[in-house]
């Protein structure tokens, strides 16, 4: 059987872009939980007690923990809404950049000492 | 020549994962180019694919060792609380901390280092399975490859910022201890 080149092949795709969405917004939503979670364990102490999961490593071992358990939950969750579904993934993608950008800036020491 | 087994450690996170990591961004980034933008399609084998699928596993397995290692095997030393009065040559954090000449190193550096770089490999993580699973099939998705791509140059970004942040707090307070490692014995000159 001849694999089919996508470059030559009529331009129809064989797969649903949902799938692709799911895994662009849950990375979007686990890098923005990993932020939220950093800048709430600073400021609040019931917190802080709770993501203290190995004591050597402190506070950083129940923040990334906690949030990759968020990225992959959010993950399974779309995945199985959006398997097979075609999805309007430019509102999908610019949501997932505008998480991913505001991680960036709240895990910013300047910018997490003012919130 | 020696070296400590905190170094050696530290070495294997920052130089071992780290570095490559980086390495490997600029060539992730052109193959995904080459091989999903319409206006850089080249002729591609079934085994140029197959390259880039394990290419970017690779990349996903180098940022999670490199986090994996930052995080348990040598920031537990970084952190370590000086007991009373000692040299803080040992304890990196505390030594930062001492003079307002290094104390951004940490308050800055660290601070945004320990978080930003877990980005890394939850984005290349994505990348990697996104383009596993559509392959060269991402042509035809104009919005997805775009994404994918945005995602792969935000990890590149983010092992930047924790590489150069690495890189600057390990040369103003290195991380040391553990028992020596002799690589090689001197020879007298």
């Amino acid at each position: 059987m001849n694999a089919v080149d996508p470059v030559t092949s009529p331009q129809v795709p064989a797969l649903t872009n949902g799938p692709g969405a799911a895994a662009v917004l849950s990375a979007g939503v686990g890098s923005f939980a990993l932020a939220v979670l950093a800048l709430a364990a600073d400021n609040s102490a019931p917190i802080k007690s709770i993501l203290n999961f190995y004591r050597p490593t402190g506070l950083l071992s129940g923040v990334t923990t906690t949030a990759i358990l968020v990225w992959l939950l959010t993950w399974g969750i779309l995945e199985w809404r959006w398997g097979r579904r075609t999805v309007a993934l430019g509102r999908i993608a610019l949501i997932a950049f505008a998480l991913l950008a505001l991680s960036f800036l709240l895990t910013f020491p300047p910018v997490a000492d003012l919130i | 020549m020696e070296i400590t087994a905190r170094g050696l450690w530290t070495m294997i996170h920052g130089m071992g994962f780290g570095a490559l990591y980086l390495l490997a961004c600029s060539g992730a980034l052109a193959e995904l180019y080459r091989l999903t933008f319409p206006s850089a399609a080249s002729e591609s084998t079934p085994g140029q694919v197959r390259f880039v699928k394990v290419y970017l596993v690779a990349m996903a397995f180098l940022a999670w060792a490199a986090v994996l290692t930052g995080a348990y095997v040598v920031y537990p030393w970084y952190r370590a609380a000086p007991p009373g009065m000692v040299d803080l040559a040992m304890y990196p954090q505390h030594l930062l901390m001492a003079s307002y000449a290094t104390i951004g190193w940490h308050s800055l550096g660290m601070e945004w280092k320990e978080h930003v770089a877990w980005f890394a490999p939850i984005s290349i993580t994505m990348v990697a399975v996104v383009f596993i699973r559509y392959g060269r099939e991402l042509i035809h998705h104009k919005q997805l490859r775009a994404a994918v791509f945005g995602f792969a140059a935000a990890s590149f970004l983010a092992a930047g910022i924790a590489g150069f942040f690495g890189a600057m707090i390990d040369k103003a307070a290195p991380v040391q201890g553990g028992h020596t490692i002799q690589l090689s014995l001197g020879a007298e000159k």
